[in-house]
């Protein structure tokens, strides 16, 4: 059977520097990461001929072309469910480079979602909209739910409830995150460590959800080249293969709020994104040096070490509190600090660390990194991407 | 003493509103004082407005207007009469208004208000309001009381030139007689894309029913609801209408940050209703720290505002 496994890398990351407050446009900032990700692979805009971003961008592909002087396009496309598209425009960007419809495809997210639109701040308006979404936030605006940390806190109680996990379970996620924040420049939270006493004293968001629990509010940038595996050979950076690259959906699926099926306990739709990678990947967990995990809040990195088989259901909090996710444990996590470290950027800082960690270029760097596991947006659908050295 | 349609009382204030409605336009006392630089900065100021084309004469004279012009929101400011001793001046609104007190409908609540600029307004302008009754409707059953819905509209005039219109519509109710003192009730914020497939779930609280989805086939319950079963492919919709018991199968405590229309904490629970089905709501009746998982409670329909009943959750045992 035919796959795209191996057959496309990323050649080159950009990013801006990460803020509360850019002082430019979304478009300046896209414009930014872009040229400055293929000046990381050596390339210039005339080699492009793919842009691919979220649906939520506000920044349009041509625009980013116009700004940034890359001529003809021959592929364009867009990914949506918010965060949960990160690692879906690297899919995209893949599939358009290994069947020939382009050569070098940018895949970008920039937004000013500090000083801008804030996402965690409720909007009545949307149970408004006379759309599938509309009506089905609907079932849940009215009743004031409708903030992320809420629907997200909501799966947290039940987990809470099901597996006997603690506010401090969930608390030793973001203390990790911003133990390797602190030792990345880049990160917003460079030098700033926190302690679990600290989490348990912040103050409360959505219970079970303390302030420190959710991740930050960033404006800032990143941007991936991908381009095939042959060709990234000949460029300037060693090549970030991709092995595997899925997206997944549950039956029964909602926007952060499939409060209607299963146990409320798990993430199906990152089990449909791991069964993909592994199937892709040929693959399993003990293959993994280091993963990067989407943490917008804390409770789900714990459910997606047991959707993707790190470990058992109910699990992870032993997992985490032995350790398991530091620098020099079983399986480092967001060697960078993550979204709750490093910046909120919708996932896509986290793919750029992965191709760190696979060129072994990272302040937090992993000892012999092959392969790396990356995750996005999570209680959306999602995606997910195993990169590797070449 | 009830009002319904047909009775002596409502027929006379809809010949008193049919009569204003027949005055047509009737224009208004002019505004005690030109359009002036001291109300606009006045203004400007207390509404945080820093755009200088309202108050920098140089700066106005090099902008599109060529002068200092009004913020055109303050169109209603130039003829709204002072505290003092009012000029006795009639609209077309006035009778009906007074009629409305005479007959018990004392409470007053403003629903609606949409304004229409023509063109800015200049300094040294003097503006004459007019005003239109164009609406009367009712008695009808609010949550407020028994009341009319009255809607008029007021359009200033610069000379015969209109600059600026406005559309007003009140509410004038009798307050309910269990209350001290009539509470005015905002429309609530948060409110719900309402479509066909899901009007019955709605129109079911109002009278206080809740309502599942049921296929009209295959018999399974859904909810959320939709359009099609995904169980046998019906579109053959029915509903039960549920218990109303459920227990708490998750929750969480909304503090932060502010929700309009809700006050921190507050408790939003998924309900695992004894028909099998889960719904989201509020826990009301009950402090936070007392909410448990497991815990069982009741549908308990509270009325939101005039048009919105929610279905919210109050436990079953004290
Ligand atoms: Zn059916």
């Amino acid at each position: 059977m035919y796959s795209i496994s191996g057959r496309t890398a990323i050649a080159g990351i950009g990013a801006t520097e990460f803020s509360k407050e850019s002082g430019r446009t979304e478009l300046q900032l896209a414009a930014e990461a872009v040229l400055a990700a293929l000046d990381d692979a050596g390339l210039t805009p005339s080699d492009v001929d793919g842009l691919v971003t979220f649906t939520q961008d506000a920044n349009q592909e041509i625009a980013v072309a116009r700004e940034t002087g890359i001529g003809d396009l021959s592929f364009f496309s867009r990914v949506e469910y918010g965060g949960g598209a990160a690692c879906g425009t690297i899919l995209q960007a893949a599939l358009a480079v290994a069947t020939g419809i382009a050569s070098t495809v940018v895949c970008y997210r920039a937004f000013n979602e500090r000083s801008g639109r804030r996402f965690g701040q409720p909007n009545a308006g949307l149970g408004g909209e006379p759309s599938s979404l509309g009506v089905e936030m609907s079932w849940h605006v009215p009743f004031g739910l409708l903030t992320p940390a809420a629907w997200v806190a909501m799966f947290a109680r039940r987990y809470m409830h099901a597996y006997g996990a603690t506010s401090e379970d969930y608390g030793r996620v973001a203390v990790a995150m911003r133990r390797h924040a602190a030792t990345n420049p880049a990160a917003w939270f460079y030098q700033r460590p926190i302690t679990l006493e600290e989490h348990q004293a912040s103050r409360w968001i959505v219970e079970p959800l303390h302030l420190l629990d959710c991740c930050q509010e960033s404006d800032g940038a990143v941007a991936l080249v991908v381009t095939s595996t042959e060709r990234a050979r000949d460029l300037r950076r060693s090549p970030a293969v991709v092995t595997a690259a899925a997206q997944g959906s549950g039956a029964g699926q909602m926007m952060m709020t499939s409060f209607y099926r299963d146990d409320m306990t798990g993430l199906p739709e990152m089990g449909v994104v791991a069964r993909g990678l592994w199937e892709m990947s040929g693959m399993s967990p003990k293959d993994l040096q280091t993963a990067i995990l989407y943490d917008h809040f804390t409770p789900f990195v714990l459910s997606q070490l047991e959707e993707l088989g790190f470990c058992a259901r109910g699990e992870a909090k032993d997992f985490i509190a032995g350790g398991g996710i530091e620098i020099d444990g079983h399986l480092p996590v967001n060697p960078h600090g993550g979204q709750l470290g490093e910046a909120y950027i919708h996932g896509m800082n986290g793919i750029a660390e992965a191709v760190r960690q696979v060129r072994g270029t990272s302040v937090n760097q992993v000892p012999a990194v092959r392969n790396v596991l990356v995750t996005a947006g999570t209680g959306v659908p999602t995606s997910g991407l195993i990169l590797s050295r070449d | 003493m009830t009002t319904t349609a047909g009775s002596a009382p409502h027929e006379r204030l809809t010949a008193l509103a049919e009569r204003g409605m027949a005055m047509g336009e009737v224009r208004g006392a002019p505004a005690a004082d030109p359009v002036n630089l001291p109300m606009i900065r006045h203004w400007t100021t207390a509404m945080g407005d820093a755009n200088p084309v309202y108050t920098d004469e140089a700066y106005a004279a090099a902008s599109v207007h060529g002068q200092i012009v009004a913020p055109p929101a303050m169109a209603q400011v130039w003829t709204m009469p002072g505290l003092g001793p009012r000029e006795d001046t009639t609209t077309p609104i006035d009778e009906v208004l007074r009629a409305l007190d005479e007959g018990g409908f004392t409470g007053v609540v403003a629903t609606n208000c949409e304004q229409t600029y023509h063109r800015y307004v200049r300094l040294g302008e003097r503006l004459v309001p007019a005003t239109r009754l164009s609406g009367f409707a009712g008695p009808k059953n609010t949550a407020l009381g028994t009341g009319y819905f009255i809607t008029w509209l007021v359009t200033w005039y610069a000379g015969q030139e209109p600059v600026a219109e406005m559309m007003f519509r009140v509410l004038k109710f009798r307050p309910r007689e269990e209350k001290a003192a009539p509470e005015e009730r905002p429309a609530y914020p948060l409110r719900p894309a309402i479509n066909r497939d899901t009007a019955f779930f709605w129109e079911g609280v109002r009278v206080g029913e809740l309502r599942i989805q049921r296929c009209g086939d295959c018999g399974e319950l859904r909810h959320p609801p939709g359009p099609i079963c995904p169980s046998c492919r019906s579109a053959n919709r029915a509903y039960a209408v549920a218990s109303g018991l459920g227990e708490v199968y998750s929750f969480v405590v909304h503090h932060s940050p502010p929700v309009p229309g809700l006050r921190p904490p507050f408790v939003v629970a998924v309900v695992r209703l004894a028909e099998g089905v889960r719904m989201v709501g509020n826990v009301v009746d009950c402090p936070p720290e007392r909410v448990r998982v497991g815990m069982p409670v009741r549908v308990d329909h509270r009325e939101m505002d005039d048009e919105l009943t929610l279905p919210m959750w109050v436990p079953r045992e004290p």
